[in-house]
């Protein structure tokens, strides 16, 4: 078996659930790592958009800015950020990749603040940027995320970006596009999805040598689990040869492994 | 289990009037005559920038910025700004130099959909102190929903419709509205028309009357453009009136939203410029280590921006030619 660390574990797990053809609009860092591996790998046919305008680059090196050059490096349109965010709102992009300083049980994020007065938080984080439309408008989020629980948390000090709020039905309620939602959350121990009714996180598969009560231990909520448990596919020799020569060479991302 | 009431209405300020007649009255009385509207930065600023007023920055936060227009701004000390923070990054970083540094407060609200982070490179320590301390009032949007403010603004019209903000507490702390679709009885969140006092906005070319090209994505510049009631435009090179002539479908600004055009090579840096120079990463990350602590970057201020002239003397200061001549070979991947 290939030696890897968790970051390449995580990037290449969450490189194998994007499906040939579709559209994704990524952010930079580790999603970005993950799109551009399944570009280079498993989706030549994968059209990658970022929020600034970029569409269809052939990304030769890590964007540091979701809008700096590389984002429509040898692209297909370089256009405006009206553009894409109404692409997805149209409905025709598949999936988004998003982070965050918080995620609870429903997938609802928070990037924008710690502490209860709005005016004077205790820390201030970025807020929304692109993420609270992309998470909106798109069909699937996809989180990547390490996984501890200071993130991890019952309960979140700001919804930045909606997850599936406080359950079944409640993104349509409140007037979110119909069949919209969280996917997928990749972390450095296991891959969860939501379950269909409860629209609660559910460990799908844990990552090679990883236990089940390592992933609770580090969850500040009650996970489900899945049955039957997988088991996420360790980094084929493939993926780690281009993820570690043509998307990362610096290490930029995977040296935080 | 946690449970969250559904967001209805907002509760966060509404720093702009949306009164789009109120818009078009200013609008009709703007001048309008093709004259030359080139001049320094230093003048485009004490004319055109005044205190209180509300300030939108062109670009993606450190991609195609006004550095040259920001750091004036904070230059000439103006006091109580209002700005639009669709993902700024870097020129958020230089306009909140002028609080919590002794020299008055510069920004005082701020719509903010991206503010503090510089992307990949991390948080900004001091932008965090100032937005931590309470002395700016703040109004949550996302990219996307401020675009719209600026495209409502551009269109004429006081609101636009959006699907995004949605039951979020993006939305609890916005200003927008939540309206019912008077043609499906769909639940839309309305955002009201932002038409900023003034914007700056750096492009690749530009004539002597302010007829712009830009190259690359246009971000939200179209609709800020048109949006802003005053407009400073600062261009990597003046061109000739012919050239803009010559082919009509690349002008992106057109000279009647323009009101100063000054000429500032390099002005992004040391931000991105598509197809002209990368950004200096080691320079940034310089300003970032020397924001940890309030008196190493009072010293960094006073040597790259309190105590210098003019950007020529600042690009200078950080490696001038040769560094500029990497930079550019950083962005053509030679």
């Amino acid at each position: 078996m290939p030696e890897f660390n968790s970051m390449e574990m995580m990037i290449c797990a969450a490189a194998r659930l994007i499906d040939d053809g579709a559209m994704v609009v990524v952010g930079t860092g580790a999603p970005c790592a993950a799109s551009m591996l399944a570009q280079k790998t498993s989706a030549p046919n994968l059209t990658l958009m970022f929020e600034a305008g970029g569409v269809g680059p052939l990304l030769q090196r890590m964007p540091i800015s979701v809008g700096d050059s590389r984002t429509f490096h040898q692209g297909l349109m370089a256009t405006s950020m009206g553009d894409v965010m109404e692409t997805c709102q149209r409905g025709l992009v598949d999936y988004t990749f998003l982070g965050g300083a918080q995620i609870d049980m429903f997938g609802n994020l928070n990037s924008t603040r710690i502490g209860a007065d709005h005016q004077q938080p205790t820390v201030r984080f970025p807020g929304s940027g692109g993420a609270n439309d992309l998470g909106s408008l798109c069909w699937r989020i996809l989180v990547i995320t390490p996984h501890d629980r200071r993130r991890f948390t019952e309960r979140l000090d700001f919804i930045t970006t909606p997850g599936f709020l406080d359950g079944p039905g409640a993104r349509e309620k409140a007037g979110l596009p119909p069949g919209t939602g969280p996917y997928k959350v990749i972390t450095n121990l296991a891959v969860m999805e939501f379950h269909e009714q409860s629209k609660r996180m559910q460990v799908e598969s844990l990552h090679p040598n990883v236990m089940l009560d390592e992933v609770q231990a580090n969850t500040g909520f009650e996970l489900l689990v899945k049955e039957p448990l997988g088991r996420t596919p360790t980094p084929d020799d493939e993926q780690l040869r281009v993820l570690r020569e043509e998307v990362d060479p610096q290490r930029y991302i995977i040296g935080r492994g | 289990m946690a449970r969250y009431k559904a967001q209805l209405q907002s509760k966060g300020p509404l720093f702009t009037s949306p009164d789009c007649n109120a818009a078009r009255e200013y609008f009709r009385s703007k001048p309008k005559g093709m004259v030359n509207k080139v001049m320094s930065v230093s003048d485009a600023v004490a004319q055109f920038v005044s205190d209180g007023d509300y300030l939108a920055s062109g670009g993606f936060g450190g991609d195609r910025i006004a550095t040259a227009v920001m750091h004036e701004i904070v230059r000439q000390n103006k006091r109580g700004l209002g700005l639009a923070g669709h993902t700024t990054t870097h020129d958020f970083q230089i306009l909140c130099a002028g609080n919590q540094t002794g020299r008055g407060q510069l920004l005082k609200r701020v719509d903010s959909a991206y503010i503090v982070g510089l992307e990949a490179r991390g948080l900004s320590p001091h932008a965090r102190r100032v937005m931590q301390s309470g002395e700016v009032e703040v109004c949550e949007w996302s990219n996307y929903t401020l675009a719209l403010r600026f495209q409502a603004a551009a269109m004429g019209v006081p609101f636009l419709p959006a699907r995004s903000l949605a039951g979020s507490d993006t939305f609890r702390h916005s200003a927008a509205v939540q309206i019912t679709c008077p043609f499906t009885g769909e639940t839309l969140i309305a955002v009201p028309a932002l038409w900023p006092d003034v914007a700056a906005i750096h492009v690749h070319e530009a004539d002597h009357y302010g007829n712009c090209r830009i190259r690359g994505t246009s971000v939200a510049d179209w609709h800020v453009a048109r949006a802003a009631k005053k407009l400073i435009i600062s261009c990597e090179r003046l061109i000739d009136n012919d050239e803009i002539r010559r082919d009509p479908t690349v002008t992106v600004i057109p000279f009647y939203c323009v009101d100063a055009v000054c000429e500032v090579r390099f002005g992004s840096y040391p931000g991105n410029m598509p197809y002209e120079y990368f950004s200096d990463e080691e320079h940034l990350r310089q300003w970032l280590v020397a924001e940890a602590g309030v008196d190493s970057y009072r010293e960094f201020l006073d040597r790259f921006l309190f105590g210098i002239q003019d950007f020529a003397e600042y690009l200078e200061v950080c490696g001038g030619a040769q560094r500029l001549e990497e930079l550019r070979n950083e962005e053509l991947m030679v």
